[in-house]
């Protein structure tokens, strides 16, 4: 599905990724692990093609040239990232986003467009999966949620687009022990062989729950190891020291 | 940018009527205010408040305080008065109106004939210096609401229209006020009897159609003692070269326990992307909060014109009486707009509200002009202000100047303001989000303008917010 060779990423001259190799497969888990500035956001960023960056190197998504597909066609092809930080859009409603995002991303696809009815069931059903209260539904998107509110926003937004790459970019952080439960619960029901996860992440905990096939250490800009579930629990004891 | 490529949309509304026209003889005489007020079968009081007008005129000059200058317009190369020919002999029913110009309204959405009219709007249908059509008049008729173009209101309601015109702006106010009072063609009457609720959206369609001519719309509304209504204008006009002046006059009286809600969606043809071409929106509003309790809200949304000029203000005469100022003012390419309000506060626990949305884009200047002023004896009177700037790109420009006098002591003044740039994250999180960069600006600046689209009666507010889209095509890229 995705195949990085050699990625290297700069800003203003200042390099960021350094020659990074990655291969995800359909049906895979991937989980990045590594210390803050590592370039685990620049990463994420990268393959859902945020402007900004110096990128060069050989990359892949189904066959195509990544670098050539724009930023809303990537979304359009199944590449979703929840984003670390979610921005607020002050004035718009949140379930008028998730309509108007939903029914883009379905249009792209050849799928029929929802009407207002079943799109307002869909989003309250998935809503309710998350144990998102309602309300929050109706009010400005982000504006003024709780860091785990928003997290957990992102989650329900992977949930009725239905991507087939999804980037989670630190979703675990700030998240009290119940919405971990509930936001890993969410990857897991969407999980099927089809579709692939790349899980950026700090914490063994949220790997408790997310059973990786891969985990990834990400030290300077470049994978430095990679091994199964159990090097996330040598990390957990070690830390990153020992990869640099 | 790798996002989606934007293009510049053309105006939709940028047609022309081929017709036949009655124009007055070109320039600025008092043979061209005695042709008007002929044509119009005007009684001879209005002939001489005209002349009086005129005379005025003669001794005053264009302001140019305002931001956005323009060349010198030549007064004597303008038609004042334009109307097709087929409306002299005064149809009486649509079924007499040229098929042309009821085409040219449905070209513009507004459809007139009984079948088709818009249901809960009734339309006033002004073609350059007259009114073509009223609708839903039968109806308003039977409440004693009186909905007619104001050359009409002039033969048949001569009381009211001497005792109000000119009462919220005299003839002597400025240069733009002065000019109108001597040429004004039409425009909409509006008048409630004490203690009714208009049943009803009014609203008057403005088309500026011939070449070489200037608007020169003058309306009057009346809401009487414990009344209510809702009012809503829209305009635009073909695309061409020449700059066209609409200069307008719109005078408001709510009395006692009266409310009056006026919108405007403002989509005069705003010059091409070079910045050619164009109308100049110069113009008065002014709104007379005269009874106890009695309410003015202005909303505009002005998207169109290449100089847009206007402070629809409130006179908050009665205590306890309310004006409020809600704006969206987009400008793009090379338009200019010079817009705000002014909230004169002379009753006690008089209060005002002012939300203001400036949204440039391109080469385009922004500019909110507003005045707060609180008589020595408005005791406990409050004025909330806030104005918000977006920028797009770094062309643009954007300005606030904001006027507070406050002479009473236990008066409050509160202004808050803030400029931004159009948030690249924002951006990015919608793009990733499957919207492309059209969308993307479409969603954030609706969010931005909110508050304000909000104020439009539920009939206008989805057209209003499809207009702010259209009106920022090409603006990001
Ligand atoms: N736009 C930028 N301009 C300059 N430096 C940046 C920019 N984005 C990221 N960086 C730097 O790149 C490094 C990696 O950042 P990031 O990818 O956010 O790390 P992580 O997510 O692993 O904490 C950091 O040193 C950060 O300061
Ligand atoms: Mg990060």
């Amino acid at each position: 599905m995705l195949q990085l060779q050699n990625l290297r990423a700069s800003v203003n001259d200042k390099s960021i990724l350094n020659g990074l190799n990655l291969n995800i497969k359909a049906g895979e888990v991937h989980a990045i692990m590594g210390p803050n500035g590592s370039g685990k956001s620049t990463l994420a960023n990268i393959l859902s093609g945020k402007n900004g960056y110096e990128v060069t190197g050989n990359l892949k998504y189904e066959g195509k040239n990544l670098q050539d597909i724009p930023i809303e066609e990537r979304a359009q092809k199944g590449i979703f990232l929840a984003f670390q930080y979610p921005l607020e859009i002050p004035g718009v409603n949140t379930t008028n986003f998730l309509k108007t995002s939903l029914n883009t991303i379905r249009k792209a696809k050849g799928q029929k467009e929802l009407d207002t009815l079943s799109l307002l069931k869909l989003i309250k059903d998935k809503a309710s999966e998350l144990n998102i209260d309602e309300k929050f539904l109706s009010r400005q998107l982000n504006v003024g949620f709780s860091g785990g509110e928003k997290k957990k926003n992102e989650i329900l937004q992977m949930k009725l687009l239905e991507p087939k790459l999804a980037i989670l970019d630190e979703t675990d952080s700030g998240l009290d022990i119940d919405a971990l439960r509930i936001v890993a619960d969410g990857v897991n029901s969407h999980k099927n062989e089809n579709n692939a996860f790349l899980i950026i992440t700090h914490y063994q905990r949220l790997l408790d729950y997310i059973k990786p096939d891969f985990i990834h250490v990400l030290s300077n800009g470049k994978i430095v190891k990679t091994g199964c579930a159990d090097l996330g629990q040598e990390l957990e004891k070690t830390g990153y020291e020992n990869f640099k | 940018m790798k996002s989606g490529e934007l293009k510049y949309q053309d105006y939709k509304y940028g047609f022309t009527t081929d017709i036949e026209n009655i124009k007055a003889p070109k320039g600025l005489s008092e043979e061209t205010i005695k042709f008007i007020s002929k044509i119009k079968n005007e009684p001879k009081w209005m002939l001489d408040w005209r002349l009086k007008a005129f005379n005025r005129l003669k001794v005053i000059k264009e302001p140019n305080w305002q931001k956005p200058k323009y060349p010198k317009i030549d007064y004597q190369d303008l038609y004042y008065y334009s109307a097709p020919k087929s409306m002299k002999d005064k149809p009486k029913s649509l079924d007499e109106v040229d098929p042309k110009l009821i085409e040219t309204y449905n070209k513009l959405g507004i459809p007139l004939n009984e079948q088709k009219k818009l249901s809960g709007v009734a339309v006033d249908a002004v073609f350059d210096s007259v009114s073509v059509a009223t609708t839903f008049k039968g109806e308003l008729d039977k409440k004693g609401i009186i909905f007619c173009p104001i050359s009409e209101a002039i033969q048949k309601h001569p009381d009211l229209v001497r005792k109000y015109l000119g009462s919220v702006i005299p003839i002597t106010d400025h240069y733009f006020a002065t000019l109108n009072s001597a040429v004004f063609t039409d425009g909409s009457f509006v008048y409630i009897p004490p203690n009714t609720r208009c049943p009803m959206e009014l609203s008057t369609y403005f088309r500026i159609n011939a070449s070489e001519t200037g608007q020169f719309e003058r309306t009057l509304i009346i809401a009487d003692k414990g009344s209510y209504v809702s009012y809503l204008e829209g305009c635009t006009a073909p695309m061409r070269d020449e700059n066209q002046l609409h200069a307008a006059n719109v005078e408001l009286v709510a009395l006692d326990d009266a409310e009056i809600k006026y919108s405007t969606v403002q989509n005069w043809y705003p010059g091409d992307k070079d910045g050619v071409g164009g109308i100049y929106n110069f113009v008065t509003k002014r709104g007379a909060c005269r009874g106890k309790n009695s309410k003015i809200s202005w909303t505009q949304v002005e998207t169109g014109s290449a100089i847009t000029w206007k402070y629809p203000s409130c006179i908050l005469q009665g205590d306890n009486s309310v004006g409020e100022f809600y704006s969206i003012a987009i400008t793009n390419n090379y338009q200019k707009a010079d817009t705000g309000t002014k909230m004169i506060h002379l009753g006690k626990n008089t209060k005002s509200k002012i939300i203001s949305k400036g949204i440039s884009a391109g080469k385009a200047d922004n500019t909110y002009r507003g005045l707060v002023d609180i008589n020595s004896k408005a005791f406990n009177s409050r004025n909330y202000t806030q104005c918000d700037s977006l920028l797009m790109g770094n062309k643009c420009g954007a300005h606030t100047v904001p006027y507070i006098k406050n002479k009473n002591s236990s008066s409050t003044v509160e202004h808050e303001a803030t400029t931004s740039k159009i948030n690249e994250d924002q951006l990015f999180y919608c793009n990733q989000r499957g919207l492309n960069q059209e969308e993307a600006v479409s969603l954030i600046v609706n969010g931005f303008c909110k508050e304000v689209l909000q104020q439009l009666p539920m009939e206008f507010a989805v057209e209003a917010q499809k207009l702010v889209s259209i009106s920022l095509e090409g603006s990001v890229g």
